[in-house]
């Protein structure tokens, strides 16, 4: 094989394997959230089908899948059967420029674990986090139901408020490393974790990270799109079968990318807190490290959805605007003045 | 070496073949079997009332054009971080005199009402 053959090879084999560890990973949260919200609410949850109810994602799956499909009269039909589709593209192409280990030796070949190192990464992810909600308007719209065209505009007016302070958040990350490059992020963190990562150097910054990321995968607080008891089920009220499970996997994928990045951007990505900690009996645990950060992030949303209530929508609006973007560009120039002036 | 994007290429070929896969096969194992009552659109049980191609509130105009505006700014706040260490104090400056014009017009915005609901 040629060299580019070689390459092209190996960048498949990744793609694969990272779309199916994020699959399963997905298929896994879903039981994790149902369990641990259950233990919250002092209920059991999902417990009988195979040990602890483990195999309850399969048989959800399976159950999925011979479900009935059900188009709404008067719905568009293409832009209905496309949307589901669409939401599932736009979350995984997220996923490419997150480092999530240090590089490997296999095959006789460095493989970084990381999909691609684009120089404008972070650039990439703020392009690619505006396309997210492009899946949920069409979904809203083409089904022809009110509620659902409700549910679509809402969460396009919130994606779209939030969405700016998200961008805004990791601007002071920049900043400190210089780069654009997630991986040039990760590394300007090196080193001990008090005070190296960038949750103690941009705590405001990663305070706006938080809630605006929040708000941007429509997550409790933030899950007005969906709020049942006025809106049935919001953008995703007609869909069924497959196209419903796709929607929500989007979601669920767009949750772990937002834990991913920022693990990568305020925590230090796969570096140990503690610079003796990176290498366990000579072998680097970068990939263990990143995956305990990133089960922390995705903790903390499933905790978070078993304690608050939700937002009223002005209040969301209001927050957005009023107090999350100033916030953020004062972070900027705080972060600004900080590294101007001590020099 | 192969070009950065041509991963991220293959990235969304995998994810749209998985998505129509999975489109497919759940549509050939659960065949759509529909009847005036069930392809009918959802109203909490009601008899649907018109049509939902209607006008919808302005509002949702009005923070779509907002954010375009404010966005295309935060884009600009991303070159001038990358360079920010060699501009120094002049660099903090300028973005002191961009935030202040970008302010203005924010706090008119907020004045006249377009951020409230």
């Amino acid at each position: 094989m040629t060299p580019v053959q070689q390459e092209l090879l190996i960048a498949t084999g990744k793609v694969l394997v990272f779309v199916g560890v994020f699959l399963g990973l997905f298929s896994g949260m879903t039981y994790v959230e149902r369990r641990l919200l259950a233990f919250m609410q002092f209920r059991l949850g999902p417990n009988r089908v195979g040990p602890f109810g483990l195999l309850q994602p399969v048989a959800d799956g399976i159950k999925l899948f011979f479900k009935e499909e059900v188009m709404p009269e008067g719905a568009n039909k293409w832009a209905f059967m496309a949307a589901p589709a669409l939401a599932i593209v736009t979350a995984f192409l997220a996923i490419a420029v997150v480092p999530y280990g240090p590089t490997v030796h296999l095959f006789n070949r460095d493989i970084p674990l990381q999909i691609a190192d684009l120089d404008v990464g972070v650039l990439f992810l703020f392009a690619i986090s505006s396309l997210g909600v492009y899946g949920i308007v069409m979904a809203g719209w083409a089904a022809n139901n009110k509620y659902t065209l409700l549910g679509g505009l809402r969460s396009s007016a919130q994606m779209f408020s939030y969405e700016l302070s998200l961008g805004m958040s990791w601007v002071g990350a920049i900043i400190l490393a210089g780069s654009f490059r997630i991986s040039d992020i990760v590394a300007s963190q090196a080193g001990w974790f008090i005070p190296n990562w960038n949750f103690f150097r941009q705590a405001p910054g990663f305070l706006v990270y938080l809630v605006a990321a929040t708000a941007e995968v429509n997550r409790t607080p933030f899950d007005l799109p969906e709020a049942e008891t006025e809106l049935v089920a919001g953008f995703h009220t007609e869909y069924s079968s497959m196209r419903f499970a796709l929607l929500q996997m989007a979601e669920y994928v767009n949750m772990m990318t937002v834990a991913a990045v920022g693990t990568s951007l305020f925590f230090g990505g796969w570096l140990a807190p503690v610079p003796g900690l990176q290498h366990v009996f000579g072998r680097d645990i970068g990939l263990l490290w990143f995956l305990l950060k990133m089960g922390a992030g995705l903790f903390f949303f499933i905790w978070l959805r078993g304690t608050v209530p939700r937002f009223r929508y002005d209040q969301l609006m209001n927050f957005g605007w009023k107090v999350l973007l100033p916030l953020a560009t004062l972070n900027i120039l705080g972060t600004a003045a900080w590294i101007a002036f001590s020099k | 070496m192969l070009p950065n994007y041509v991963p991220i290429l293959i990235l969304g070929a995998v994810a749209l073949g998985f998505s129509v896969f999975t489109l497919v096969l759940s549509h050939l194992l659960g065949r759509p079997r529909p009847t005036a009552a069930k392809s009918e659109v959802y109203e909490c049980g009601m008899p649907p009332i018109g049509t939902a191609r209607e006008r919808f509130p302005i509002k949702f105009y009005l923070v779509c054009m907002i954010f375009i505006l404010f966005d295309v700014d935060a884009a600009f706040f991303y070159p001038w971080a990358l360079v920010f260490r060699e501009l120094g104090v002049f660099g903090f400056v300028e973005m002191l005199v961009f935030v202040g014009l970008l302010g203005s017009g924010f706090v008119y915005a907020w004045k006249v009402g377009a951020l409230d609901w």
